[in-house]
């Protein structure tokens, strides 16, 4: 029995089985493989997608509990255009990732940061931003959340040349 | 953006193709790659022709193999390195482009194909082997190259800080000033002018007393016909406009949104998914296991036996890895049971006071020097684990004879090797495809890359293609940890409050003498390894020995500071040459830091300073202890010295990564064994630092001293976890001697 649901603002079916975790079914069955596989036990957040707007660890929800809700993940950010969202342009602004296998799920964690709080003080970031980078870009998300949210004298202050 | 350049990740043209003999690609991968360091001419050579046609069967003109200039204008380097975030492709395309005068929004950098064509600088163990009996090219090459690549036999490993130092320095950059000069003097020939009337800008070539140009992409068919000066003239660092500019990263666009594709991404059609178990004690061996409740979870196809462990082929991965789940399978434990972490620091401690060293260096009489009571410390650190975000994923399929394997490891060409040594196949039947790497730190280097003899064998059992993942649970407890290590410290102080003889004996399985820099100038000074290997398989951890060895030195070097009495930063000092550069990075981390300005009560300051990959870096960390008993860092200061920099944004970047890396691994990070298997299940004993543990102020600094290029990707490393420590002895008085912290914390 197909599991109806949205993903990206477009309606779709689901064959897989009902206890396949989110992350799966969107990675092998829709193909989306901006959402990454990190850890399996929703302790890493490279996973995270947003499920009515809830930034949400889809390596550890079962597909059968997202029928009828909306699902939206990295590929779906960007507008119809194709214009960056500011958070992603924001990404890129203050040079962020790395390897940049986390940052999809760091990116999708602070859009929700954002539209929850409007412009997050950072002690609301320590306390959201709970997704693991390895490679240690803490500090520039910090920073590009920050400017996404206008608080540019906030944001950490560029690179110093030479002495 | 659409003045971005853009990064595309695939590979180049398979270097694979029908009726291309290995040994005739060879020469001719020499060939070419001598038409940019030797002067020989691509023409002069049939199998050169053939090799540069694989690259340009899509239109353009390769110089020296690295360089394709389109008729477009287009310029597409082929970097033989793996960018793991670091952003060494796009510093490596900036020194070509720089010596190229290229137009910096048309290049693009592409990864070179895992052939030894394309083996970093041109030659490799393959090549070597087969260029007995070709001494005409082996005499055209210079004695500095050849001593060179003796150091480079890892073919096109990434690792070692050495992509921009030795590829970029040695070869990127004489490329781009070589393949300059063939453009001019084909536009000096076109327009009827001396080559001395003629300037280079944003890819054209320039007749300023006539006023015309003419572009590279209309020169370049032309220009690549020509031999290459072997030793062009490099530019005055005063001329650079692409070089030492924070140029955007070329990767990072794909990484925003989602587009990027990692190993893990990779898929084809028919493709099985399959997850593995290997054996828990490492050593061990497959005995048994009852395949049927696998082969009841609606999904799985199969189970595979290996030797030493066993793997469950699926539809998808997570039929897969419920179906390992539900597998009972029995190993042996290879003898090794009795191994713990306790046993081993044991036999360190045992290793060291029987006091035969495996081998020792330094100088002047350090048992005389000790005298009778000496100061003296123990330290201990654990294994740790890579943790890099991307799990170890690959998919391999063989058809019709032939072997394709695809996803990111860092060394592409080792990485074939291995599999034509499982497969038992012909290495022209063998195809890597390298892709996208979700983060390494050493862990995907080619001596402890297990997973692509997993992969080969059930590729070559298998009818369909099979993408192997390993889970978290796998990668956390079989890692090529970086290994478990104990010191034994002693050192005796003069009235004047200098050192007079010092003495480091570790316990680890290699000797850390040959990476690691002791900065101090003492009278008396004795490093001595002791040799104890385990079970467990250790391997490169980002900045190797100097991250245990830093620990070590930079501690006790506080802790003999306390003991004479001295201010941390003037005791450092006292110890160090006059005029060197170590001097001078302390002096300005003391100064940017404010070193010995009051800070808030239960806030102390620690300094270190580590010399790693030839760059020196010193931090000074402000921290305290928190009322969980964690330790909370407010702010690091930091002052490098890397000689020069090619991308100052990405390369402070690399030292804020390896800076957080090295709190993290001090603060929370530990593989401990029992009965010879790993503790650790995921990352949820296995705790990683996340934002709010993360430094809210790093204030970085770099000194451009010129001296000869240095690493950037390690050695923000070494430095953090002993100015972590001292920082908390300034505000506890309690020295920290064992990592991690958080063991502490919590005893």
């Amino acid at each position: 029995m197909a599991i109806q649901t949205s993903i990206n603002g477009k309606p779709v079916a689901l064959a897989a089985e009902p206890d396949t975790p989110l992350l799966w079914v969107i990675r092998e069955e829709l193909g989306l493989t901006g959402t990454k596989f990190g850890c399996g036990i929703a302790a890493c957040g490279a996973c995270t997608v947003h499920v009515n707007g809830e930034p949400t660890r889809s390596c550890s929800l079962p597909v059968s509990e997202v029928a009828g809700k909306s699902i939206t993940t990295i590929e779906g950010l960007k507008s119809a255009d194709g214009t960056l969202h500011a958070v992603q342009q924001a990404w890129i602004s203050a040079q962020v990732p790395q390897c940049g296998y986390c940052q999809s799920g760091q990116i999708m964690a602070a859009v929700a940061l954002i539209e929850k709080t409007g412009s997050p003080s950072d002690a609301q970031i320590d306390e959201a931003m709970t997704n693991i980078c390895r490679c240690g870009t803490y500090p520039r998300i910090r920073k590009a959340i920050h400017a996404a949210t206008g608080q540019a004298a906030k944001a950490a202050k560029p690179v110093e040349g030479g002495a | 953006m659409a003045d971005t350049p853009t990064a595309d990740m695939q590979p180049a043209a398979p270097a694979k193709r029908k009726g291309v003999k290995r040994r005739a690609f060879l020469i001719g991968g020499v060939a070419v790659v001598g038409a940019g360091l030797f002067g020989i001419s691509i023409a002069d050579s049939n199998a050169a022709k053939s090799a540069k046609a694989l690259l340009e069967s899509d239109g353009g003109h390769i110089f020296a193999t690295w360089l394709k200039i389109g008729e477009d204008d287009s310029i597409t380097i082929y970097s033989p390195h793996t960018d793991i975030g670091q952003g060494s492709n796009t510093g490596l395309a900036q020194m070509l482009a720089e010596e190229l005068d290229a137009a910096w929004d048309q290049v693009r950098v592409v990864s070179a194909p895992a052939e030894p064509a394309f083996a970093n600088v041109g030659l490799g163990r393959a090549f070597l082997a087969d260029m007995t009996g070709q001494p005409a090219i082996i005499n055209g090459i210079p004695q500095s190259f050849l001593s060179f690549l003796a150091r480079q036999m890892n073919l096109q490993m990434t690792g070692g800080s050495t992509a921009l130092r030795f590829t970029g320095r040695v070869t990127f950059q004489n490329v781009g000033a070589a393949t300059r000069l063939a453009l001019v003097e084909t536009a000096a020939k076109r327009l009827a002018v001396p080559a001395a009337e003629l300037t280079t800008q944003d890819s054209h070539v320039i007749h300023a007393k006539s006023g015309r140009a003419l572009r590279y992409g209309e020169l370049a068919a032309e220009a690549a016909t020509l031999s290459l000066d072997n030793a062009p003239k490099l530019k005055d660092p005063s001329q650079y406009r692409i070089m030492r500019q924070s140029m955007q990263r070329l990767d990072i666009p794909a990484k925003v949104d989602g587009s990027a594709q990692y190993g893990m991404d990779f898929s084809v059609p028919d493709m099985r998914v399959a997850t593995i178990m290997a054996a828990p004690v490492r050593g061990g061996k497959l005995t048994s296991v009852d395949t049927a409740p696998a082969l009841a979870v609606k999904g799985v196809e199969k189970v595979i036996k290996l030797d030493d462990a066993v793997a469950v082929v699926a539809k998808g991965y997570w039929p897969a890895i419920s179906g390992l789940r539900a597998l009972t399978p029995q190993f042996s434990d290879g003898g090794n049971g009795g191994i713990s972490t306790a046993s081993i620091f044991k036999a360190h401690d045992d290793l060291m006071a029987k006091g035969e060293a495996d081998s020792a260096a330094g100088d002047g009489d350090v048992q005389a020097g000790l005298g009778a009571q000496p100061i003296e410390a123990k330290y201990q650190v654990p294994f740790l684990h890579h943790a890099m975000m991307e799990p170890f994923a690959l998919t391999a399929h063989f058809k019709d004879g032939k072997l394709n394997i695809w996803g990111g490891m860092q060394d592409p060409l080792a990485t074939k090797m291995m599999a034509v040594e499982v497969s038992g196949l012909d290495a022209d039947d063998v195809t890597f495809h390298p892709m996208m790497i979700g983060g390494s730190f050493g862990r995907r280097l080619p001596m402890y890359m297990e997973i692509v003899g997993q992969v080969t064998k059930l590729a070559m059992q298998l009818p369909y293609p099979v993408k192997l993942i390993w889970s978290r649970e796998e990668e956390v407890a079989q890692g090529a940890y970086r290994p478990q290590s104990s010191a034994a410290l002693k050192a005796s102080l003069t009235k004047e409050k200098r050192i007079k003889a010092y003495r480091n004996d570790y316990a680890q399985p290699e000797s850390a003498e040959s990476e690691t820099v002791f900065p101090y100038a003492l009278p008396a000074v004795s490093r001595r390894h002791f040799a104890h290997v385990s079970n467990q398989q250790t391997g490169a951890w980002r900045s190797v020995n100097s991250t245990q060895q830093g620990f070590y030195n930079e501690s006790f070097m506080d802790e003999l500071a306390h003991a004479a009495g001295e201010d941390p930063v003037v005791f450092r000092r006292n110890h160090l040459k006059a005029g060197s550069r170590h001097l001078r990075v302390l002096d300005e981390v003391a100064a940017r830091s404010g070193w010995g300005s009051p800070l808030p009560a239960g806030t102390g300051r620690g300094v270190a300073l580590v010399e790693s990959f030839r760059t020196i870096v010193a931090h000074v960390i402000e921290a305290s202890v928190g009322d969980d008993g964690m330790p909370k860092v407010h702010k690091v200061t930091t002052v490098v010295d890397a000689g020069s920099i090619v991308n100052p944004d990405a390369a402070m970047a690399q030292i804020e990564g390896g800076t957080i890396m090295g709190l993290s691994s001090a603060i929370g990070e530990a593989i401990t064994l029992e009965n010879g298997a790993v503790q650790q299940s995921n990352l949820a004993d296995y705790p990683l630092l996340k934002m709010a543990g993360a430094p809210l102020v790093m204030d970085i600094h770099f000194l451009n001293s010129g001296a000869d290029m240095g690493g950037i990707g390690e050695p923000g490393v070494p430095p953090a976890a002993p100015a972590l420590a001292n920082a908390l002895f300034a505000a506890t008085g309690k020295r920290v001697r064992n990592l991690p912290i958080l063991t502490q914390a919590k005893a």
